[in-house]
């Protein structure tokens, strides 16, 4: 499809940087703020230019204090602000976890509903990029288990794109997880599409044998795997989550009681992970559709390894392959 | 622009574990916490005089003009504030409260400060700033519903720019300097105001605070009441220099007032707002105190203080001294202390009353408030409560 005047070929990072653009642009109490956003334009340069138009009060460098750019970006939503944070890699988050966990998540139930944190926390997260310790984390069950927040990972530019508008336009704190091997992946975002839901599921593939359920980094794997699997003859249906939270169980169950299994696609960490609540709550759901287990496929219970290990340690090809044939051989 | 003199002052040395701690050791800790002491920026003594001397000078212009009758009000506020964390001590222990923050002894510190404030700027207060809300005019019974387990607020933030009390030690001087960089970029010239403790001195939001108000000149006061104890722990274990000057390690002023003395906490309030309202930046102030009651009702300060300290500075009582010096002033006559004295015991009745009221809040509630947009697992948890609720008044008859 040509570009047209509403449609554009943008990657990933590019289409988020777009989202916030308009966003500086409609709302002057938008704000951006993180390490190296302005000049550099992130270290990813997400935020690209964006200082250079709206001016250092509007695209803020902070100081390298993670606790202080959310703490201060609370503060700056009790006046009135909507703050769009960046955390330069996942594994930094937790400096600032004290903050978004205590503060962030709780003021609005404290206060009885009198305070609204529109804050959105940008988090580039996942790996595959063959990045040193600490920069390539899968963080998001953590931030799933705190009541309060709602979580979201979008998986292509147009997603990308518009879940971001979403997340600043919500009065609640969003966790804004961005699959950063993905960044510099295209696609064609229509920038006056009329967007839907952001906390809804969109199948991505549709399949009649089993479905595989994925967000962020990992749909684009099991798009993939389904094409692989199609060449043996198996139809496999692709569900993207796009929200980790609220997750959309409602569209999950219609594709299970379609196709009778279930794989989950994720790199964080199977163990109590986004995986272990889906299977949990699926399984309760369609007891008696389901013809094998929920299975899983992630990353381990061990530290994220060095680059060189990574790919044993990801879900790859295989590994989700090999998922689905002994999910159908049940 | 003045910056406590640091020359004069040598670091504290660490008292020892208590098993440990050698008689020489007891002495060089006696010796650190006198030798603080002259640094105090002071206006009234303990002795309910009035002081003047080149280390007040900067400040005593802020509380030249303050009538009788503003005086009257100061000793006012601290009776009635007094009055009520005592009725609310005694409601604690009496069980209608699970837990009360006292201020005993940190009378003169909040309503110095709070006094200080205008009707615009905003408060970021810890859990025991009962005194700064009363200046704020947050209803004293509000502030009781989250020690009695209705709520874990109770009061609008907004109504009279007084946030939550907040629990996490230190974190709300972060959204005191957000919101204060957000009052900067409104171009308003109100002024922000963070309390906070000795304690939360050490936690690294407190620091990340500093900086980020320095960076970017956030019309911020940080309103650091040291009354000595953390908890269990001394001031010693937080830090080996004062606290008022690690403010100059962030390129801003730190001072250290008399804390007990509520006219010299007016002064250094007003002159640190007025800096912060005419775009000159933060400004630390340490009001030096005296917790002197436990730092909560679930504590034990004998276990942990020796007598004669809490002897000492009870001498140097807040609300002690500013009668000594109305009397000694005539600003006043007995009349005036007993409508006080009455004034207290209704209000500590209505306390009383207001509390065991206080009704237990709907059991729904569980479910209100999570998100201001919604979410689709609190509403289906609530419809599985809801249902598991009227299993309940099925089996009791549709009762």
């Amino acid at each position: 499809m040509a570009e047209t005047a509403t449609t554009k070929n943008l990657a990933l990072a590019k289409a988020i940087n777009e989202s916030l653009r308009r966003a500086l642009d409609a709302d002057p109490k938008v704000l951006i703020m993180g390490e190296d956003v302005g000049k550099l334009g992130g270290v990813f340069r997400v935020t690209d230019g964006l200082q250079k138009d709206f001016g250092e009060s509007r695209v803020i460098d902070t100081p390298l204090a993670e606790s202080g750019i959310v703490g201060t970006a609370i503060g700056l939503a009790l006046r009135g602000y909507r703050p769009v944070v960046e955390i330069q890699f996942d594994g930094f988050v937790f400096p600032a976890y004290d903050q978004i966990v205590t503060q962030l998540a709780k003021m609005h139930a404290r206060s009885l509903g009198k305070v609204k944190l529109p804050v959105v926390v940008r988090i580039p997260y996942g790996g595959g990029i063959g990045a040193v310790e600490h920069h390539s984390e899968s963080p998001e069950a953590l931030f799933a288990h705190v009541s309060g927040l709602k979580i979201v990972s979008p998986s292509n530019p147009s997603d990308a794109y518009w879940m971001m508008q979403q997340a600043i336009q919500s009065d609640d704190p969003v966790i804004f997880f961005e699959p950063k091997r993905r960044y510099w992946d295209k696609g064609e975002v229509n920038t006056e599409a009329i967007p839907g839901p952001l906390h809804k599921a969109k199948v991505v593939r549709e399949g009649t044998d089993l479905t595989l359920v994925a967000y962020g980094p990992m749909v684009k794997l099991c798009q993939e795997v389904a094409a692989a699997a199609a060449e043996e003859g198996r139809n496999l249906e692709v569900l993207d989550l796009r929200s980790v939270s609220p997750l959309d169980f409602d569209s999950i169950q219609a594709s299970v009681e379609k196709t009778r299994r279930l794989v989950v696609v994720h790199e964080a960490p199977v163990f109590f992970g986004s995986g272990a609540e889906i299977a949990a709550r699926i399984t309760e759901r369609c007891f008696y559709h389901l013809e094998a287990p929920v299975l899983r496929v992630g990353g381990y219970h061990a530290p994220y390894p060095p680059a060189r290990l990574e790919e044993e340690y990801l879900p790859g090809l295989d590994r989700v392959l090999d998922a689905v044939d002994r999910a159908l051989a049940y | 622009m003045t910056v406590e003199s640091t020359a004069a002052h040598k670091p504290r040395r660490s008292a020892g574990g208590k098993a440990g701690a050698t008689g020489t050791e007891r002495t060089t800790r006696t010796t650190a916490r006198k030798s603080a002491e002259p640094e105090l920026v002071q206006l009234l003594t303990p002795e309910g005089k009035r002081v003047k001397n080149s280390r007040n000078a900067e400040y005593a212009k802020y509380a030249a003009d303050v009538t009788p009758e503003e005086l009257r009000g100061l000793y006012r506020d601290m009776v009635l504030t007094r009055r009520f964390d005592a009725e609310a001590t005694a409601l604690q222990r009496q069980g209608e409260l699970g837990l009360w923050a006292s201020l005993l002894g940190q009378e003169a510190a909040q309503i110095g400060s709070g006094r200080a404030l205008r009707d615009d700027d905003y408060v970021f207060p810890t859990y025991r700033e009962h005194g700064v809300a009363w200046c704020r005019g947050v209803d004293p019974a509000n502030l009781l519903g989250m020690f009695r387990g209705v709520n874990n607020g109770g009061w609008d933030p907004n109504s009279n720019n007084f946030h939550l009390y907040t629990i996490v030690i230190g974190s709300q001087t972060l959204h005191a300097t957000g919101y204060a960089m957000g009052v900067a970029k409104d171009g308003a010239d109100s002024a922000v105001i963070a309390y906070f403790g000795d304690g939360a001195s050490s936690q690294g939001d407190v620091a990340e605070s500093f900086t980020f108000s320095a960076v970017y000149n956030a019309p911020v006061v940080f309103f650091c009441q040291n009354n000595q104890w953390a908890i269990s722990e001394p001031t010693e274990k937080q830090t080996r220099v004062p606290l008022y000057q690690r403010a100059q390690g962030y390129g801003f002023p730190g001072v250290r007032v008399d804390g007990n003395d509520v006219l010299a906490c007016l002064a250094v309030t007003k002159w640190a707002l007025e800096r912060a309202r005419n775009g000159e930046g933060p400004t630390l102030v340490e009001a030096y105190t005296y917790r002197m009651g436990a730092h909560t009702t679930s504590d034990d300060p004998t276990k942990y203080r020796a007598d004669e300290e809490r002897e000492a500075w009870e001498a140097k009582d807040p609300i002690l001294r500013l009668r000594r010096h109305l009397e000694a002033s005539n600003h006043t006559d007995e009349g005036f202390f007993a409508e006080l004295e009455a004034e207290s015991e209704a209000l500590g009745r209505r306390v009383r009353e207001a509390v065991r009221a206080m009704p237990d809040p709907d059991h729904f509630a569980i479910f209100e408030n999570v998100y201001a947009d919604g979410h689709a697992l609190v509403d289906e948890e609530r419809a599985q409560f809801a249902a598991y609720q009227a299993s309940f008044v099925d089996e009791d008859g549709g009762k």
